[in-house]
This record gives C-alpha cells, sequence and structure tokens, in this order.
C-alpha cells in the first residue's frame, strides 16, 4: 500500500523514514499540534514550498538542467488564480479558470523556451531563463491594469475558505476549526498529492530516461532518446508543477505580488532548499523546504537576539545581524555544493 | 636492426588507461627505439588513440608506467611531456581554425622565433603551406591541414614525434606527399611513433612495428618482417588491410 | 615573433564564393543597419542622434564587463555568475574613491576631475582583479568541469559577494554624481550631446581596440585565441591553459569592476543588486555574440545597447523585452550566436 503510493521509491533509510513521517505528521496536524496564526502560516508555506522545490528538482535533479526560470512559473501560477479572483471574487469558476490559465500559460511558455534554448547548448538554458525571468518580472509589475504592478492583488476567496466560515460549531480538540483551516487542508491535501505524482513521475519509465539523460547525454542520444525532448517535456512538467504551486499559495495568501511570487530572491531560496536537501532525490526537496523555511521563519529572530547580545563587538554584531543571513545560506550552500553535494538526503542514505 | 633493439626512447609497461567507467588500455607494453619510426597498427577501437593520449599526458594511466628517455613520465602533465620534446599530431589535426598558418607555427615554436632555415625546410617538405602562409588555417584543405599539424610538431626540433593517422580521409595522391615528407623526416634522426590504418603507408615508412588488439600489444617486431609474411597480416590484422592495398 | 612575417605573398587561394563570404560578413552589418532602420522608424534626427549615442555608450560598457565572461567561457568551458559581484564591487569601490577625492570631482578642472576618475577606475580594477584571481581559486576551481555545479557555485559566491557589499558599504544605495567637467551635454542646434556619453564610447572603443590588438597581435593573444579554440592542442604544445585561464579570469573581473564603475557614472546610482541586474544583459549579449567570441561579443552589446535606447523611445513598455525579442531572433537564425568560435 505505501509502496504503492510512493511508487515504489522508499526513503531507503532509517532516519530518513522517521523524518518524512514526522514531516508527514507534522504537517497534517499542524492546526491542532501548533495552533496560532504564526504557525499554520509556517505550515501552508511549507506544504507550498515542498511541491515548488520537488518540481524544481525535477528539472535540477533529475534532468541536470539549472533553470532561473522557476519562480516565473510559479507567478504564472499564482496571477492566473488572483487576476481571476479579482475580477470575480469568492467564485470557485475564477479558481477553476485561474488554474487552466495559469497552467496553459505557463506549460506553453517552458516548451518555447525549451525548444530554443535547450536545443544548442544546455548551458544557454541557465542564462536564457534567467533573461527571461527577469524580463517578465518587470512586465508584471508594468501591466499594473491586470496585475496590480507593484503593489500586487488582493482578493478574496470563497467564503468557505475564510476565517468568518465554520465547520463545526464546537472546538475540536480546543482548536476552533474555521475557514482558514479549510483552506490549510486544502493546500495540504493538494500538496501531498503532487507530491505523490510527482514521485509517480520520477519513478516511471519516462523519469529514468530524464535520469539516464542526465548521466550521460551522448549516450542516451545514442540509445536512440531524443534528449531535446525529454528535456523539453520535463521543463514543460516542471513549469506545470510550479504553476500549480503557485495556485496554492495564491489561494493561501490571499494576496499575490511581484516581490513574493516572482522575485529572484525566492529563486535562490529554492536553490538552497534543493541543494542543501539533496538534489535528485524528491525527499530531499521535502527536506530542504522544512529545514530552510524553519530557519527562515525563526532563526532570524534568533540572529537578532545575538546581534544585539553581541552589540559591543566590533563587526560580529553585524555578521549575525537578521539582515545577514543571506550570507550565511550563501556560505553553506556553496560549502554543501562542494562537500555534500547529494545533500541531507544523501548523507542520510549512505 | 629492429631485432638489435638500440636504446629505447620510450617504454610504456603494464599501462591500463580508463576512460570515464570504460577500461580501454589493459597492460599495454610498448618499447620505441630511439631514431626508428614505429607503426602501431591494430583495427578500430583496438586503443591505439588512447595510447597516443596516454603518452602525451592527455589521459592518465591508472596502472603501468610511462618512461620517456629513462624518465618516469606517466603521472606528468601535459605541457611538461611536450616540453621534454614530444610533439603530438592528433587524429583530428586540432589546428587552430581561426589562426592563420604563420600563427599556428608562431605558437608551436615554443622556444622563439620561426627561425629562418628551418621554416625554409618546411616549405620545401610542404610547399602549400608557404602558399597559403597569412590565411586563415581553416581555409585549408584537408590534406593541407594535415601538413600544417605535422609543421606544427617540426617547426622545432622533437625527440619524439607521436603521428595519430595522417592518412585519414585523404586523397592517394596526397598520402604519397606524406610519405616522402615522413621519410625526410625519419633522416633527421627524429623518433616517431606513428597509428595507421592504411597499410601501404605503414609498410613505407615504418622501421618496427606494433599491433593492438583489445587494449593490449598483440605483437612487436621488425615492420619487415610482417610486411613479408602474408599469414601473419592477416592473422594480426584481417583482411581488411589488404583492401587498403 | 614579426621577423618572420610574409616569406610570400597572399597566394592567389580560389576564394569561396561571394554568397559565402558575404553571410560570413553580415554579422558586422547588422549595427549599422540597426541605426538607418532606427533613424526611419524615430523620423527626429536630433531624437535619434541622442539615442543612437546612449545605444553607443550603453552598448560599449556592457561590453567592457561582457568580454572577460566570454573569453572565460571559451578557454575553460567555465560559466561565471559571479561575474555581476566583480561590477557591482568596482561600482562601490570605484564610488567610493571619487567620494573620497570629492575635492579633485567638484573642481573646476577637467584634469583634477579626470584624475579623479582615473584613479578610481584603476583602484577598482585592481580590487575586482585580486577578487577574481581570489574567485577563481576558491569558488571556481574545485568545480572545473561540472556546468551544474559552476552554475550553483558561481550563483552562491554571487549571493555571498552580494551580502559582503551590505555588511561593508550599508543597506542602501549611494548616489554617485559625475565629476563637474563631465555633467552635462554639448549642444548643437537641436542636437544635444552628452559629455559622459561621449567618453562612454571612447572608452569603450579604445579597450575594444586594446583586446583585438592583444588578441591579434601578441603571442599571448594568439595563445588565448587558440586555447578558446581547441584548449587540450595548446597544452600538446607545451603551455599551460591554467595559467593562461587564471591570467583570462582576473583580467575579465577587472575589466567587470571597469564596467563596473562606468555604470555606476552613468546611472549615478549603485546598488549591490546592479551587478545581477547587467549581468542579465551581458548574458544576452554573450549568447547573441557567440560564446567565445570577443568580435561577437562587441557586435552583440551593440545590438542590445541601441536596442534598447530606440525601443525605450518608440516603444517604452517594451524595453526590456525587446532584448529577449533580439536574442529569440537572433538565435533562430544562428543558434550558435551570431559569430560562434569554431570548437576543435
Amino acid at each position: 500500500m505505501i509502496g504503492t503510493l510512493l511508487s515504489g521509491d522508499l526513503p531507503r533509510s532509517k532516519v530518513l523514514s522517521v523524518v518524512m513521517v514526522a514531516i508527514l505528521l507534522g504537517l497534517a496536524l499542524a492546526p491542532f499540534l501548533f495552533p496560532g496564526t504564526r504557525a499554520l502560516n509556517t505550515a501552508a508555506t511549507i506544504c507550498v514550498f515542498i511541491v515548488l522545490v520537488a518540481s524544481y528538482d525535477l528539472l535540477l535533479g533529475y534532468t541536470g538542467i539549472v533553470s532561473f526560470a522557476h519562480t516565473m512559473f510559479y507567478g504564472i501560477g499564482a496571477y492566473g488564480v488572483a487576476i481571476m479572483l479579482d475580477r470575480m471574487p469568492g467564485s470557485w469558476a475564477a479558481i477553476g479558470l485561474g488554474v487552466a490559465a495559469g497552467l496553459a500559460v505557463a506549460v506553453a511558455l517552458a516548451l518555447v523556451i525549451g525548444l530554443f534554448s535547450l536545443r544548442v547548448q544546455a548551458i544557454f538554458f541557465a542564462m536564457v531563463t534567467l533573461a527571461v525571468a527577469s524580463a517578465f518580472m518587470i512586465l508584471a509589475s508594468q501591466l499594473s491594469g491586470l496585475t496590480g504592478g507593484e503593489d500586487g492583488l488582493t482578493y478574496r476567496v470563497p467564503r468557505v475558505l475564510t476565517p468568518a466560515f465554520k465547520l463545526f460549531q464546537d472546538k475540536l480538540f480546543g482548536v476552533r476549526v474555521d475557514g482558514r483551516i479549510v483552506d490549510y487542508y486544502l493546500v495540504f491535501f493538494a500538496a501531498l498529492a503532487l507530491f505523490l505524482l510527482m514521485l509517480r513521475i520520477v519513478n516511471s519509465p519516462f523519469g529514468r530516461v530524464l535520469q539516464a539523460i542526465r548521466e550521460n547525454p551522448f549516450r542516451a542520444e545514442a540509445l536512440g532518446y531524443r534528449t531535446v525532448v525529454y528535456r523539453t517535456v520535463a521543463n514543460g512538467l516542471g513549469a506545470g508543477m510550479a504553476a500549480l504551486a503557485g495556485v496554492l499559495m495564491a489561494l493561501w495568501q490571499k494576496y499575490t505580488g511581484p516581490d513574493t511570487t516572482l522575485s529572484l530572491g525566492i529563486m535562490i531560496d529554492i536553490l538552497l532548499m534543493v541543494v542543501i536537501g539533496g538534489m535528485g532525490t524528491l525527499y530531499g526537496a521535502a527536506v530542504g523546504a522544512v529545514i530552510f523555511i524553519l530557519a527562515k521563519n525563526y532563526l532570524q529572530g534568533l540572529m537578532g537576539a545575538a546581534s544585539e547580545a553581541l552589540a559591543g563587538l566590533p563587526l560580529i554584531p553585524h555578521l549575525v545581524h537578521p539582515d545577514r543571513w543571506l550570507l550565511w545560506l550563501g556560505i553553506l550552500f556553496i560549502l554543501s555544493v562542494y562537500f555534500f553535494p547529494t545533500g541531507i538526503v544523501g548523507r542520510l542514505r549512505k | 636492426m629492429p631485432d638489435a633493439l638500440p636504446d629505447a626512447l620510450l617504454t610504456l609497461a603494464g599501462v591500463h588507461t580508463h576512460i570515464a567507467q570504460y577500461h580501454i588500455l589493459q597492460g599495454v607494453d610498448l618499447t620505441v627505439p630511439r631514431g626508428g619510426l614505429t607503426m602501431l597498427l591494430g583495427r578500430n577501437g583496438a586503443g591505439k588513440t588512447t595510447t597516443m593520449r596516454t603518452i602525451m599526458g592527455l589521459w592518465h594511466a591508472s596502472a603501468g608506467s610511462v618512461t620517456l628517455d629513462g624518465r618516469d613520465i606517466t603521472a606528468a602533465q601535459t605541457p611538461d611531456i611536450s616540453r621534454l620534446g614530444v610533439a603530438y599530431v592528433p587524429e583530428n589535426m586540432a589546428i587552430f581554425a581561426g589562426l592563420t598558418v604563420r600563427e599556428n607555427l608562431v605558437l608551436a615554436a615554443r622556444s622563439g622565433p620561426l627561425a629562418d632555415d628551418r621554416l625554409d625546410w618546411i616549405f620545401g617538405l610542404f610547399p602549400a603551406l608557404k602558399k597559403f602562409w597569412a590565411l586563415p588555417a581553416g581555409n585549408l584543405s584537408g590534406g593541407q591541414k594535415q601538413m600544417l599539424a605535422i609543421a606544427r610538431a617540426v617547426v622545432e626540433p622533437r625527440d619524439l614525434i607521436l603521428i595519430d593517422e595522417p592518412t585519414k580521409g585523404l586523397a592517394p595522391a596526397i598520402v604519397q606527399a606524406l610519405i616522402e615528407a615522413v621519410n625526410e623526416l625519419k633522416a633527421t634522426d627524429t623518433t616517431i611513433l606513428m597509428v595507421e590504418q592504411n597499410f601501404h603507408m605503414a609498410r613505407m615508412v615504418g622501421d618496427t612495428v606494433a599491433v593492438m588488439d583489445d587494449g593490449r600489444v598483440v605483437h612487436a617486431g621488425a615492420m619487415a618482417e610482417l610486411a613479408a609474411d602474408d599469414a601473419l597480416q592477416t592473422r594480426l590484422l584481417g583482411l581488411s588491410m589488404d583492401s587498403h592495398q | 615573433m614579426s621577423d618572420t612575417s610574409n616569406p610570400a605573398a597572399p597566394a592567389a587561394i580560389a576564394p569561396p564564393p561571394l554568397a559565402e563570404r558575404l553571410a560570413a560578413q553580415l554579422p558586422y552589418w547588422i549595427v549599422p543597419a540597426m541605426v538607418v532602420v532606427g533613424l526611419a522608424l524615430i523620423g527626429d534626427l536630433p531624437a535619434w542622434g541622442t539615442l543612437t549615442l546612449a545605444g553607443l555608450a550603453m552598448g560599449m560598457m556592457i561590453f567592457v564587463m561582457a568580454s572577460g565572461l566570454t573569453l572565460v567561457f571559451g578557454l575553460m568551458d567555465v560559466l561565471n555568475f559571479g561575474h555581476g559581484a566583480f561590477i557591482s564591487v568596482g561600482a562601490f569601490v570605484g564610488a567610493s574613491v571619487m567620494l573620497a577625492l570629492g575635492g579633485w570631482m567638484t573642481a573646476p578642472s577637467l584634469w583634477l576631475n579626470l584624475a579623479a576618475v582615473v584613479a578610481a577606475i584603476l583602484t577598482a580594477m585592481a580590487v575586482t582583479g585580486g577578487l577574481g584571481y581570489a574567485f577563481e581559486r576558491v569558488i571556481v576551481r574545485p568545480v572545473y568541469g561540472a556546468h551544474l555545479k559552476q552554475i550553483l557555485v558561481t550563483m552562491g559566491g554571487l549571493i555571498v559577494a552580494e551580502e559582503l557589499i551590505h555588511l561593508i558599504w550599508g543597506p542602501n544605495e549611494i548616489p554617485l554624481t559625475r565629476p563637474l567637467a563631465l555633467r552635462g551635454a554639448w549642444v548643437f542646434g537641436e542636437v544635444a550631446i552628452e559629455k559622459y556619453r561621449v567618453l562612454a564610447v571612447a572608452l569603450g572603443a579604445i579597450i575594444f581596440l586594446a583586446l583585438r590588438w592583444a588578441l591579434v597581435r601578441t603571442k599571448l593573444g594568439l595563445l588565448i585565441r587558440a586555447g578558446v579554440e581547441n584548449a587540450e592542442m595548446v597544452e600538446a604544445l607545451g603551455y599551460r591553459v591554467r595559467m593562461l585561464f587564471i591570467l583570462v579570469f582576473v583580467a575579465g573581473s577587472a575589466l567587470a569592476g571597469l564596467g563596473g564603475v562606468m555604470w555606476g557614472l552613468y546611472e549615478e546610482l549603485i546598488t549591490a543588486q546592479m551587478g545581477l541586474n547587467v549581468l542579465i544583459l551581458v548574458f544576452i549579449v554573450v549568447i547573441i555574440g557567440g560564446l567565445g567570441s570577443v568580435e561577437g561579443c562587441f557586435v552583440g552589446a551593440l545590438m542590445v545597447g541601441l536596442m534598447a535606447n530606440y525601443t525605450g523611445y518608440l516603444a517604452p513598455k517594451l524595453a526590456l523585452g525587446s532584448n529577449i525579442l533580439l536574442m529569440v531572433i537572433v538565435l533562430m537564425w544562428r543558434p550558435r550566436g551570431l559569430l560562434p568560435v569554431g570548437k576543435g
């Protein structure tokens, strides 16, 4: 049963199994285990990023291509729903239309970019995606009539998903089950389903061809696989998954803006999560997302405290200032690429 | 002459080379006597080019040793091997297409400006190079590129020249010109190790011969002996060699 | 080296067909063609003149920053995202020097003004060159030959460098005023020629010519060009490509620093993110020109500069998208870029 759900791709490590079960239970019971708006927000963000990072791992870890346009697809999904909900507040039809439109645009754009830049040299792809993504971000802030520009869009979701809605009259385990929690479970189950779907994809014959291409593109080509086609399809798949992650985020936050969906900062976060968690294993994406987002939400406070405690010393308080946390992540990132290219999961599996 | 085996300039002893996960050379033993031309023969995939590249340090042996003039060069880097007096003419010639003929030779003359008398000698061997001196080497024909590649190896005196399949894809008339040039080169006492598929060329210029198969040297001896022994040729090289004649 | 220049007159080699030669020359005609088409579309001579000068100035600055990147790639197949860091660091170091020499900057003397700028440029180049050396040793060297890791690690290096800039120079952007003599414009009738842009074009042209001279006329330059074509064969001829590469890497980093100073003075505002923003233009230029090609890089940079300024005037909303469009068109026409370097 579990084997079928996980498509036969088990964690293959006791510690990792425990960690995965802990993550699953923690997220599944988050509204009851960690009550409070901030904790629930963190849990929902983790769910979304597990999907987003896993979909990036389809490209980076399983196909061996580096894309800097993943947040663009994420943003397209989010904006699809946001724009529709902005026009038709609180309607389920708007969500359906938004998902369809976002998915279609993201996949089509990904296929076009792939056909242009994966054809020649894979190294073009990193540069082309970076350029296209930055142009797209500027485009999104300029089309303010559609996207709300720099300010982004705030919109109303269906009433079932708002705090005003009460699922039960009484509290459940001491927690009032309102629409916010319904929204959380929508995000959670959608994320779980997408994660399992991606596990299925990477363990299908298609996924194995991708890995063969990553290991040795010339050999795969010699065996008769059109590497360009496979890479392009993988790029389209990754883009579609990222767009769906964007949809979930849009539904959770009820706000979509360029800084929260399209910015290069998020792109770098994704890169860090994949590498730290472990490239080429979807479990790594999950572990990386959990650790990174917990760190981002809670470690910065710790750094702030440390910075204040060390206020008298030269330079050091600046080094541990919360604004400098990206510095340490950057260093950690470089070190993990050098010394732990397989990331946490790779270590655990050894 | 080869039976006496004067002193060896280059010796490979039990050389194994891996390329990625493939085990290409599986214990090559090869001796290249000083001053002569040694032919390295064998069918495609026998490991001839890998042997050349291992000598040149472009791939490194995982076991065994390569000795040049008494010096162990197994782990040496390519530029150092080159500076010990080894020149290399690779199979694809690797001329610099964007540079002129002159510039190709200027780079090959590592120790200083091109010497006029040496240049005259090269123009004697390959008149086409003089003709196209200031043109981009990429505009040369295949045979002319091969001449430039060899000229690059001999623009300054070298102790050992490695030439990988110089006649590949060339017209018979140009092969003949190459044979003459190689014979001229031999007269300067340069030691040459040459890979060849063209048995006609091999017979015309070779002094000693080594035949490879499956990553090993399976026969070594005098060229004349192999050339005279049809049965041996058939056994070592298969019938395909006859078609070149 | 030049003592054996020409033993024979360049011979009567059968020239390739006319069409083939024209096709090879075509990329060089794109920039003049763009200028002419620009005039036709804009239709206003003074505006066209201003935009063309601005486009050329922008193109020259991008070229200065991109030339090192393209050679580094050509020589060792290294794609360095950290190049953007050198641009930012160059701008910040240059700005610090110019702020320190504030008296020279505002003195009513062209020579003092220029001296301050030159001092800023030289300091910036020295610092970014040194930084490039360290970057090559620490960040790039352990990941030769592994493209994926290279991209990741150099991107990490860029993040760390940006953070270090924040640490040293503070989190805010720094306004940078040009020295007195370089402010304003010369006005001829209706055409205003901005002084700083003229300087930028002149400086860029000098660097292009110097680079070309070095690559064509010196043995070191020949080695670099040969190495871009076939590094292995250069090694087999007895040269250490590694040394060559470090040299190019350091020189390229120094040029990025120079470009950073020029860009900072052009925008009159510097931020830690500027390197990454410019890097995107640099990538477009390098792709358009063909990886590893200095001439292609030059043509591509001028195209991008002109395109950005013309479309900025004709259709402001399309300005950044226009360069992507340019890239797509070039890749459709020539998948390896305008003037690709023949490998092997």
